[in-house]
């Protein structure tokens, strides 16, 4: 060692605990889900309301927001499809992780034709740009949410498969695992009791960033009339019905759920890097 | 003098670090000149090799100066700088590997200094480097020219550094451990080089002063003509090398020879107990002192200063030790 | 690269082989009889007509057989022909492929001008710049493609007019003026990866030490960016752009959809919706066949862009050790 360099020479200054736009965007965060929860409280009209005589009102003291073409009140039904947009994505994670964690613990924990099975799965699943295994899915089974939140589990679960699977291989060299193998516990056993919970900050964090992501890629199908029909108040759906008023010059329509579901979506990004950074810490 | 470093200390941004990077540090090289610079890791021989070049450590403050042929290399405006960089002082780094840009050709590193320093054409140049690949003991040295760094071993690529870091011509060379990543045969065959270039520069009449900076106290002494040993950012001793190595002065430099056992020699090797501070050590007093078997409570209190120190026989020399108990190291060697 | 290349071509066609029979067997996934999915089920269903379609599409014969026959029709050019359409599947498809592919290599424009543009600014000048181009690119990730879409018809077709909203356009001038709106709508993520991927690979030469070995021996800091920080930046950046632009055939579905336009990706969701499964098998076989091509001719690339990249992806083993 002679070069020092002038970063080696500098100590590490001890990081902010929070940076302010991680505050910002949790708060936001929890704001939005409040108001999801609450939406039956806090909503100033029932969100399948018809009111024609008040058809693409811009912003009122009524309509905050505005309403859409049947004069239905925006805000509202942007707190009410906030319910969806954000349980959607959680079914679809618990899906995807159940799948995920478990196939590449095993993998790791096997080895052999499971390690290259999930390797030759995860080969096929990445020939399919973007969502286009989804979309073969739901050009099979049909569309509709549930069909959207499985075929999205489907294709996320490789992902998580190989993420478990390095962090999973690493924890497996550790010595404690030594330890109760030598004490003659299972190896299902080490894996659920020991292993996974080991893992599940690393996991976890992993997650929130896939949040969002699943969030924009839900939205992305029902606003192509893939996920969420008709009847129920989703921000992608309210997106492509309101997307034809665009032309008659009325945004709020379209524009209103595109920006909760990009401001979700940046929320949930500035978070899960946080949020990953900090729990990735220490391997 | 080449070189003249004049009471050069270089402090980081309060906080960063508890005591200067370099504190006090005066060194000269003359012409023709092979001096060696010495410590362990932190001790600032890099730095010190750096500020001859004007390379600080980011938001550092100097004080004192570093002259090359007279000219103050800390007060030089950014094209005189460039033009110091690139024709006056050329320096050699530990590792040729990542001294040299992986995704360029061989020979883009070696006609680059010598079209845009020497101003010489596109072809001239590629005659020329061909021609130091030659010399600096390079086999088909045509073929080396399209080659890519990874395909070198480390022993050639280090003499692709030094073709390239001679063919500037220039007065002053910094070879700051160039030999320390290579295994002991290339050592020697880098070394030999490094001299048969100082020879012939010498006899050319243009004498090539080498500032040769390592942490290998035997090699130093057995390779340059005058040794400076460094610690915790000061120059402790400065000597003569032939009588740096017989008779040791300052404390620092009797372990450091101590570390390392010689042939015929019966007595165990013995390492120098402690370890060197960290920059977040504030240093009050002799900063050897946690280490030094002959403190006493005064070399708290003492600042350090390079007291004249003569040859082993007790004649006038030409060294200095910065030790509070020299004439009692001294006297009880003797 | 010679050496790693029979081993990449034979990969590259096993994951063809893989993902054109997944595309092809889905259909006997599906609940039901297939010859029901294969006609399109919102036809009425007589015996005789679901007969006929067993007979065409050799329904009675083994999955295996069935897939080799499609594949190979399919390598001749005869993607079977559309429900809706009537019409043969490649025909639709070649006639709508042109304004898919114009669409793409204009998003591509975009993209890696600014993309590469806003990265190496941001390398280049820390401070706000540097803070602007990240919390843009965080933004512009974001925003999924078709609220972008929308945002943008909105500002700039409904509010300002200065593109048109709907329809094709004439000539050439006519074709990039309407497909701008769109072409920036598919770039826009893509533009904040590769800005993302310049400003770190950037970042990552600056730190080398052969940057401070150049500085040492005089070079100035235009040269030092140009030779060494651009230069060995540019592996991970080109080969990142590949990539995106091979996955944005898949962003179209989305693009062509907000703007009504009359490419492949909306073909894709229009056969969908209307259960016509051949046209869907061709579209997803086209764009999985595209996307697997151009990664693969990516990971060719990028040894003869970085030579410290052995074939096959490997980076070359480090060097011997270096003593501390």
């Amino acid at each position: 060692m002679t070069t020092l360099t002038a970063g080696a020479l500098i100590p590490v200054r001890v990081r902010a605990r929070r940076p302010v736009p991680v505050m910002i965007a949790g708060g936001f965060l929890a704001l939005v889900v409040v108001a999801a929860v609450c939406a039956p409280l806090i909503a100033p009209h029932p969100p399948d309301a018809v009111d024609l005589s008040a058809s693409l009102a811009g912003t009122t003291p009524q309509h905050p927001l505005g309403t859409d073409a049947s004069g239905q009140d925006l805000l509202s039904r942007v707190l009410y499809g906030a319910r969806s947009s954000l349980l959607a994505p959680l079914a679809l994670l618990a899906l995807a992780a159940l799948l995920g964690v478990t196939m590449g613990t095993v993998a790791a924990w096997r080895g052999g034709w499971v390690d290259t099975l999930l390797s030759r799965v995860t080969d096929v699943m990445y020939a399919f740009p973007g969502l286009l295994f989804v979309v073969l899915v739901i050009a099979v089974f049909g569309d509709g949410l549930t069909t959207s939140i499985v075929a999205l589990g489907l294709a996320y679960a490789p992902t998580i498969a190989r993420y478990t699977r390095s962090l999973a291989l690493a924890e497996r060299s550790q010595p404690y695992i030594d330890a109760y193998r030598v004490q003659g516990m299972g190896g299902t056993r080490i894996c659920v009791r020991h292993l996974v919970p080991n893992l599940a900050g690393a996991i976890v964090g992993y997650l929130v960033v896939l949040f969002g992501e699943g969030l924009m890629s839900l939205a992305t199908l029902s606003y192509l009339g893939f996920g969420a029909g008709s009847p129920s108040i989703d921000w992608g759906l309210m997106v492509q019905e309101g997307q034809d008023a665009v032309v008659q010059e009325a945004l709020l329509p379209a524009l209103v759920p595109g920006t909760a579901i990009a401001a979700v979506v940046v929320a949930f990004n500035i978070v899960g890097v946080w949020v990953s950074d900090r729990l990735g810490k220490g391997r | 003098m080449l070189l003249d470093i004049e009471d050069l200390t270089i402090e980081l941004p309060p906080g960063a670090a508890a005591r200067p990077v370099l504190a006090e540090v005066s060194l000269r090289v003359g012409r023709g000149e092979v001096v060696g610079l010495v410590g362990e890791s932190g001790s600032g021989k890099s730095t010190t090799a750096r500020a001859v070049l004007r390379m600080l450590p980011e938001g550092a403050r100097t004080s004192g100066s570093v002259a090359v042929d007279g000219e103050d290399v800390l007060a030089m405006d950014p094209a005189r700088l460039r033009r110091h960089r690139s024709r006056t002082v050329s320096m050699i780094f530990q590792d040729p590997r990542s001294a040299m840009n992986p995704v360029r050709r061989i020979g883009d590193f070696l006609t680059d200094p010598l079209t845009r320093v020497l101003g010489l054409s596109r072809r001239d140049a590629l005659a020329k480097a061909v021609e130091l690949l030659a010399s600096v003991g390079l086999s088909d040295p045509e073929r080396r020219m399209r080659q890519r760094p990874h395909e070198l071993s480390g022993g050639m690529l280090q003499r692709v550094v030094i073709a390239a870091a001679l063919s500037t011509d220039p007065d002053l060379l910094l070879a700051d451990e160039a030999t320390s990543a290579l295994d002991a045969t290339t050592q020697a065959e880098v070394l030999a080089l490094l001299r048969s270039v100082q020879e012939e520069r010498r006899r050319a009449g243009s004498g090539l002063g080498t500032l040769f900076i390592t942490h290998d106290l035997p090699l130093a002494a057995a390779y340059c003509d005058r040794v400076y040993v460094m610690y915790a950012g000061r120059v402790v001793e400065q000597r003569p090398a032939h009588g740096l190595f017989a008779d040791p002065r300052h404390p620092y430099t009797r372990g450091l020879l101590d570390c390392s056992p010689s042939l015929g020699d019966d007595s165990e090797p013995r390492p120098i107990p402690g370890r060197p501070p960290s920059l977040s050590d504030p240093l009050t007093g002799c900063p050897f002192l946690p280490r030094c078997a002959r403190a006493e409570a005064e070399c708290e209190t003492w600042a350090p200063v390079a007291v004249p120190v003569g040859g082993g026989d007790g004649s006038a020399g030409d060294g200095s030790a910065a030790c509070r108990r020299l004439e009692l190291v001294s006297r009880s060697s003797a | 690269m010679i050496r790693g290349l029979p081993r990449r071509i034979a990969g590259l066609f096993a994951t063809l082989l893989a993902a054109s029979f997944l595309i092809f067997a889905a259909v006997y996934a599906a609940p039901g009889d297939p010859a029901v999915l294969l006609s399109g089920s919102r036809q009425e269903l007589t015996p005789e007509k679901l007969a006929a379609v067993r007979a065409e599409h050799h329904l009675d014969e083994p999955l295996v057989v069935q897939y080799g026959r499609w594949l190979w029709d399919g390598v001749q050019g005869d993607l079977g022909r559309s429900f809706q359409y009537r019409d043969h599947v490649a025909d639709l498809i070649g006639a709508r492929l042109p304004t898919t592919l114009e669409l793409v290599g204009y998003a591509t424009v975009f993209f890696v001008v600014l993309g590469v543009g806003s990265g190496v600014l941001a390398a280049l000048r820390r401070g706000w710049v540097d803070s602007a181009v990240v919390g843009g690119t965080t933004l512009a990730a974001s925003v999924p493609a078709f609220v972008a879409a929308i945002a943008l018809v909105s500002l700039f077709g409904v509010r300002l007019g200065w593109f048109p909203v709907t329809g094709q356009g004439e000539g050439l001038a006519g074709r990039l003026h309407h497909l701008t709106l769109p072409a920036f709508a598919l770039a826009l993520s893509a533009l904040a990866v590769i800005s993302r991927v310049t400003r770190q690979a950037m970042a990552e030469a600056y730190a080398s030490d052969h940057v401070e070995a150049a500085r040492a021996a005089g070079q100035s800091e235009r040269q030092i960016v140009v030779q060494h920080v651009l230069r060995n930046a540019l592996g991970p950046i080109v080969t990142m752009c590949g990539l995106v632009m091979a996955g944005m055939l898949a962003g179209t579905v989305v693009v062509e959809t907000a703007f009504g336009l009359s490419g492949i990706g909306s073909l894709l969701v229009s056969a969908i919706t209307t259960h016509d499964f051949p046209v869907t098998q061709a579209v997803l076989l086209l764009m999985v066949i595209g996307y697997v091509v151009v990664t693969t001719l990516v990971d060719l690339v990028h040894p003869l862009i970085d030579p410290r990249v052995a074939p096959g992806g490997q980076p070359r083993s480090k060097p011997e050790g270096k003593t501390t």
